[in-house]
């Protein structure tokens, strides 16, 4: 009886590994163990030409970035990137949703169209506003016929990140603002019922109603978007063929990793290092985001 | 009272249309790019409707570029396979974690769910390594094997199984099937509201990656169809007419994708976000 029993269990727990065992191995081979290599790899010199070989260098990976000038340009521009894409992309989709959802006809049609970034590769949308953004391109059209000054918006070092930052937004906040359109849905008739008979007006009934209820969903659009602008990249390699210029103008910090592991010969090490660094970054900001969505609720 | 209504909708309206607009004019001038001779995109003129209508371009990519089938077919390939490992992979796992018991699974558990928050950054490097180590760089399988499983759509379907009935799966083992025939002839074809959600984001996911076969794919002939649009841009610095037409084409096939899946992307959409 007590054997079969327990012979039961160590069949279930052969099923258990056997329906595990995919995801093990890939847990295994390039999940846990390449964590542990990339800190292994972030205290040496690694040489791969030739015969490939590791120098033990201690925290000298980690003391060159306060060295290194195209590092902290790297760490600025990424910095500028989350603290203006990261509220206007918020906005931008509190405010597409909230019109979205006010039971207008055409919801279906608006909501399709809105998607489409979304759904786009961002090679694709790269492309797409470079030919727009370029000197003769449709966007300096556009500003010519409204008598606006025309720019250079891919040669320009001032305002190459400006234009990415544009782009993204454009194309992040429609997916931010599906997530606040369920939302939406949550939030009771009742309570705007409530405030008109008050005699409160749309705007009132978004700021007093709406804003506050959409306040758990923000902190996760916020924190998805913090993790996401930080890993900027895509974007920033093709607008500048790879090169993070004008003059290191989109230069990002992913780029700078990029170019240190796989375009400069033995800077593996450090490329890892920085990638810890930016990791550590993502995730002081993630939880100091948390902390103050947190104090806010107690209001 | 009501004029004031009214007039708060034809503002409204006013804002939905505009914004919709800003949406669709960088769609609609790819477009129509795409349908303009060389001639006419260079002339600066800017005409949404194209004077000299032609389907040159689309016919260069596919005839004149030898590599661009290929790309297309390296995409498709990598996409739909890795799909489908995700697929199965992600549910038997979300389905052990959900009902079987083993040693270890609670610490399994807690690391997927801690590598959700791991930056890809992190394990870029040395995967590109152990993939090298491998002599799997260059190949399909070096884009596929690692990212076979996700940990989000593990645990998504961890979630979906807890809730699953366990009723159906007692009377399939009273009937004589195995825990595997069980699960899937008869757990994993009632999954399938879930299946589709993570099969759409799991094939964008795979189809728009642009930094993985940067990395993985060296050789111009393994490249998908996003690092083959980006040399393309260097190639052709100007053909601009190309460079749309490819980005059409590339992009055909996700649009087809969401019209057919219109209901499970919201629903995936609110499972992630209400998280």
């Amino acid at each position: 009886m007590n054997r079969k029993y327990s012979r039961k269990r160590l069949q279930e727990a052969g099923q258990g590994y056997f329906f595990m065992s995919p995801t093990l191995f890939v847990l295994a081979c390039f999940i846990l163990g390449p964590i542990f290599y990339a800190v292994f790899l972030s205290f040496h010199n690694v040489r791969l030409l030739g015969e490939t070989a590791f120098n033990f260098v201690g925290f000298a990976n980690y003391e060159r970035v306060f060295d290194d000038r195209r590092a902290l340009i790297a760490l600025w521009n990424t910095f500028k990137y989350v603290i203006i894409v990261v509220p206007c992309q918020t906005v931008l989709a509190i405010i597409l949703a909230a019109t979205l959802n006010a039971g207008m006809k055409g919801e279906k049609f608006f909501r399709i169209v809105y998607f489409l970034p979304t759904l786009t590769s961002s090679a694709v949308l790269t492309l797409i506003f470079m030919w727009m953004y370029n000197r003769e391109g449709l966007i300096n059209f556009g500003l010519e016929t409204l008598g606006l000054p025309t720019y250079d918006f891919i040669g320009d070092p001032n305002i190459a990140l400006t234009a990415i930052m544009i782009m993204n937004i454009w194309a992040t906040a429609p997916f931010f603002m599906v997530i606040y359109l369920a939302a939406l849905q949550d939030i009771p008739d009742s309570l705007y019922e409530a405030a008109e008979l008050d005699g409160a007006g749309p705007i009132r009934k978004f700021w007093s109603i709406t804003v506050p209820h959409l306040k758990p969903i923000t902190s996760f659009v916020v924190i998805m978007g913090i993790i996401g602008t930080f890993q900027l990249f895509d974007q920033s390699y093709i607008f500048s063929g790879g090169s993070g210029g004008p003059d290191n103008s989109t230069l990002t910090v992913v780029l700078l990793i990029y170019q240190y592991a796989f375009k400069t010969l033995d800077t593996m090490g450090y490329a890892t290092a920085i990638a810890f660094m930016l990791a550590i970054v993502i995730l002081i900001a993630t939880l100091l985001q948390r902390k103050f969505s947190k104090e806010e609720n107690l209001y | 009272m009501k004029k004031k209504t009214s007039i708060g909708r034809i503002i409204l309206y006013g804002i939905l249309s505009l914004y919709a607009l800003i949406t669709l004019i960088p769609f609609l001038w790819a477009l129509s790019s795409s349908f303009k001779p060389l001639s006419e995109i260079v002339s600066g003129a800017i005409t949404f409707i194209p004077e000299n209508f032609t389907l040159d371009n689309y016919r260069q990519i596919f005839i004149e570029e030898e590599l661009f089938p290929r790309w297309m077919f390296n995409s498709v390939f990598i996409a739909t396979v890795g799909t489908g490992l995700n697929l199965i992979f992600n549910s038997m796992a979300g389905y052990a974690l959900a009902r079987l018991s083993f040693p270890g699974k609670k610490g399994l558990f807690i690391i997927i769910l801690a590598v959700l928050m791991i930056p890809a950054q992190v394990t870029m490097i040395p995967n590109y390594l152990i993939l090298r180590e491998f002599g799997w760089l260059n190949s399909y399988q070096g884009m596929i094997v690692p990212s076979m499983i996700n940990a989000t759509f593990i645990f998504m379907m961890r979630q979906f199984f807890v809730n699953f009935p366990k009723e159906l799966e007692e009377a399939a083992a009273i009937d004589g099937l195995s825990r595997i025939g069980t699960f899937f002839k008869v757990v994993l074809p009632l999954a399938k509201p879930a299946l589709a959600a993570q099969a759409i984001f799991v094939f964008m996911g795979f189809w728009n990656d642009f930094m993985r076969p940067l990395i993985i794919m060296t050789d111009s002939s393994m490249y998908t169809l996003p690092l083959g649009l980006n040399t393309f841009k260097g190639q052709f610095v100007s053909y601009w007419n190309y460079i749309m037409a490819a980005s059409m084409v590339f992009t055909l096939p996700v649009l087809v994708i969401y019209a057919f899946f219109n209901k499970y992307f919201i629903k995936g959409l609110s499972l992630t976000g209400g998280k």
